[in-house]
């Protein structure tokens, strides 16, 4: 029955050209703005750990002297409060994060100096976070101990400097230090770049830098200390100026903490010890807000920071709008086409159809044209994501549609469009056939 | 022009009149909002800048050897200035929208902490001498730096400048002295002081951050002896110049220190990259408005043709009768002014509604109410353009159709 409802289906869209189009590209210019826009959300609202998310947190305490005692924490730490956390070693995993920018020359390749985008951090962050290496390996815990000067570089900079060859055991000069490097990364794109996110609060939904690509160079944080001095990228400082000339001791939020928690035990266990340690904190007069502390997990904190760039999230809400009204239209078109065809369906009813199969016989008619409409929506989809690619944002080389979003893609085309034959079948499935047999 | 027919013939065409009302509602709505934020961005896009854009060249010397910047700074200014159609030449730690802030809170009362409430967050520009003619700033109240302030005053190991004078925008001084000359006031940072010697016209700062959007023009300028944190080289020039001047700088600068890295760039690219996320959205919205207002557009005419071919006998009867063509055109078009109508009723009360709720949810500003109305008459035009077609097929239905049967 189906084969012949769809034979007639081709037939009846074979029979008037323009409205068929009419409503194929009305369906088709819908789903490509909704599939393109919820293609990119999609990427970028994504867990950029899976399995693993859940296991990773970002603990925090408030070293500030703000009279605001209900103030959030610091998106960072400071120095000192970092450091005590990490060096307690009390958690599966964990790694610091400072980020920073220094002059990079690589001698014997003949190249100007660039200025590199650094991020240091400690031994743990490679397992913690499974960053994939192509050649060499990372630095282990007496590297970070002994401040090695030993790096690891992006394969990006590694296509840039030598060519994609094996550079382990290359030097490059980063600022005025000669430093080893005994690491080549495999292409690494998370999205976001997790590890770095914060301030999301702060930038009026203008957050896309979240989705840069990782940095080029990473190393040491105890290294970077010697390497870059007070070079860093500071989050933001408070009380006084004197105090800030060494950014190390200064009262300057600049590093960051991630800690691997295996299970929910470990998890209670380490938030206690974080509200230990801003007690212990406060007793000893360098804290004035001994219980402002907080520890969110991976996904919380990307939540928190509102991570997905406003502008991205609108044009989801504007291209569903969008299709929408392509789909009122849709539904407006189905029914003139329907119900112009008032008299081929009383024949049909008078020759014993039931209004069941007049139904049925409508939604495939409906269905077919949602595939032809997500067949022109894959094709607009793709257009548009080509044209995101095109634009000078981070993500623009994360925007491809995966095998998800494809099916999706039709899987959204056939239901709008069944949705919009419903109203239309249903009122031809009601046409008397008495009626209009006398007017035939 | 009689409504009544129109509406009781509407009332038997239920779901498609609520169909074309619904669309022209829902275009409406989402027309509103998206021109209101393509006004909203097309605005910060075009945010004025006191300095004279159209001729600037920046060129950012990074990692260069702080310690001979005093030696250095003034020779790479003297080469720069040697370049062909080089007007002036000069050095800043940060640039309008180079996205570099130097965010610092000042307060209008020693006593004050720069965390208290009533400090105002500012970027701070540290300019070497004769940076007021290489920008082109442009002197409201008081005077310029002098030589001498320019002599005297040097970078402290912290981001503070030790020197007392200072310049600051005319939006500045309003909110640090509202209604009050801010010539000859102190504003303070911590122990640090500074004296209010000149007002300039509205710079923009680096970034939006610090203060977002209302706090864009807060700016104070310092003078600033030729120090490492000075690496924005800015050179002015003819407009025509500008590309030029940019790429020679870059070399001039790259061959003195080839250590250090050298980066060219005229201000209008500058100004380009930094709002190009909000002209990529601004393209991007208008394009919906235009796809959406053609799928509105084609929608009405398919119904409205339908409803003609529905009514061929009907329009026959009506001529037979005596109609004239221009009374069938005028039916057509009343019945869309009224479902228009109703549409756009709904559509503003819809666009009001969405207005709300993205101001809740995403980073949107309240809506003018002007915007309703405007959005309205353009999907009224709409309205009125797109049935122009199908009722003029109709009008040409000839008297005679009225004695043919089905």
């Amino acid at each position: 029955m189906f084969t012949y409802y769809l034979d007639l289906a081709l037939r009846s869209l074979k029979r008037n050209k323009a409205l068929t189009a009419l409503m194929v590209l009305a369906i088709a210019v819908g789903i490509g703005a909704s599939m393109t826009t919820l293609t990119v959300m999609h990427l970028l609202s994504g867990d950029p750990m899976p399995g693993r998310s859940a296991t990773l947190f970002y603990p925090q305490v408030d070293p500030t002297d703000s009279p605001k005692p209900d103030s959030q924490p610091r998106d960072v730490m400071d120095y000192r409060s970092a450091v005590d956390l990490w060096s307690a070693h009390r958690a599966d995993r964990q790694a610091l994060i400072a980020s920073t920018e220094l002059k990079l020359r690589a001698p014997g390749v003949n190249l100007p100096p660039q200025m590199a985008r650094v991020l240091t951090t400690t031994s743990d962050f490679f397992p913690m976070f499974s960053v994939p290496l192509r050649y060499g390996t990372a630095w282990t815990p007496a590297d970070d101990e002994q401040r090695s000067r030993v790096a690891v570089i992006s394969s990006d900079l590694n296509n840039r400097l030598f060519g994609g060859a094996n550079s382990v055991g290359r030097t490059v000069r980063l600022k005025d230090s000669d430093v080893r490097i005994i690491g080549v990364l495999a292409p690494w794109r998370p999205s976001p770049q997790f590890y770095d996110v914060a301030g999301g609060r702060f930038s009026e939904g203008k957050t896309a830098s979240f989705y840069a690509k990782p940095e080029e160079v990473f190393m040491p944080f105890s290294t970077a200390q010697d390497v870059a001095g007070s070079e860093f990228n500071v989050f933001t400082c408070w009380g006084s100026v004197e105090a800030m000339k060494h950014l190390q001791t200064a009262p300057c939020a600049w590093v960051a903490l991630w800690v691997q928690l295996d299970d929910a035990a470990k998890v209670a266990g380490y938030r206690r010890f974080v509200a230990d340690y801003a007690a212990q904190q406060k007793a000893l007069g360098r804290f004035v807000h001994g219980d402002n502390t907080r520890m969110m997990d991976l996904m919380q904190w990307l939540d928190f920071n509102h991570v997905v760039p406003s502008d991205v999230r609108l044009q989801v809400v504007l291209a569903f709008a969008f299709l929408l009204i392509c789909l009122c239209n849709t539904v407006g078109l189905l029914l003139a086409k329907f119900l112009r065809r008032s008299g081929e369906i009383g024949v049909r009813r008078a020759l014993g159809a039931s209004r069941g199969a007049v139904f049925a016989q409508c939604l495939v008619e409906a269905g077919t044209i949602g595939l032809l409409g997500g067949l022109g929506g894959w094709l607009l989809t793709l257009l548009g994501l080509w044209l995101v690619r095109r634009q000078p944002v981070e993500y623009a080389d994360l925007a491809h549609l995966d095998a998800g979003m494809f099916l999706a893609t039709f899987a959204l085309a056939v239901l709008a469009a069944l949705l919009a034959g419903l109203v239309p079948a249903l009122r031809a499935s009601r046409v008397t056939p008495g009626l209009q047999l006398k007017t035939l | 022009m009689e409504i009544g027919p129109i509406l009781a013939s509407l009332r038997k065409h239920r779901i498609p009149a609520l169909l074309i009302v619904l669309e022209i509602a829902l275009a409406c709505a989402v027309l509103c909002n998206a021109v209101f934020m393509i006004g909203a961005r097309a605005g910060e896009i075009r945010l004025s800048d006191a300095i004279d854009e159209q001729g600037l060249s920046v060129v950012t010397l990074t990692g260069a050897d702080p310690e001979r910047a005093s030696s250095e700074i003034p020779r790479n200014l003297d080469a720069l200035r040697r370049i062909p159609g080089v007007q002036a030449v000069a050095v800043l730690n940060t640039m309008p929208l180079s996205g570099n802030g130097w965010n610092v809170n000042f307060t209008t009362r020693p006593d004050m902490k720069p965390t208290d409430k009533g400090s105002i967050n500012s970027n701070i520009y540290l300019m070497s001498e004769g940076a007021d003619r290489a920008l082109g700033l442009r002197l409201k109240q008081g005077r310029m730096f002098g030589s001498e302030d320019y002599a005297s005053s040097t970078m402290g190991a912290t981001f503070a400048p030790e020197t007392h004078v200072a310049i600051v925008s005319e939006r500045l001084a309003g909110r640090l002295w509202p209604g009050q000359s801010a010539l000859g006031r102190k504003m303070y940072m911590d122990k640090y002081w500074y004296q209010v010697v000149g007002v300039v016209a509205d710079v923009l700062r680096p970034t939006r951050a610090g203060a977002g959007l209302p706090g864009i023009y807060d700016t104070v300028f310092f003078p600033m002896q030729p120090t490492d944190v000075l690496n924005y080289y800015v050179l002015r020039s003819a407009p025509a110049d500008r590309d030029r001047v940019a790429r020679q700088a870059e070399d001039t600068l790259a061959r003195l220190d080839p250590g250090a890295v050298a980066e060219g760039k005229t201000f209008v690219d500058m100004r380009g990259d930094f709002f190009s996320g909000a002209s990529s959205m601004v393209w991007m919205l208008v394009l919906v408005c235009v796809v959406m207002l053609a799928v509105t557009a084609f929608g009405i005419v398919g119904l409205t043709s339908f409803w003609v071919a529905q009514r061929r006998r009907q329009i026959g009867i009506r001529r037979a009768v005596g109609a004239r063509r221009g009374h069938i055109l005028s039916y057509f078009r009343t019945e869309n002014f009224l479902l228009s109508a109703a549409g756009v009723a709904l559509g503003m009360v819809l666009a009001f509604g969405i207005n709300l709720y993205l101001m809740q949810h995403y980073e949107v500003d309240r809506m003018p109410w002007y915007y309703l109305p405007g959005g309205a008459i353009a999907l009224w035009l709409l309205g009125q353009a797109a049935v122009y077609g199908p009722a003029h097929r109709a009008a040409m239905v000839p008297p005679v159709e009225a004695t043919r049967s089905g």
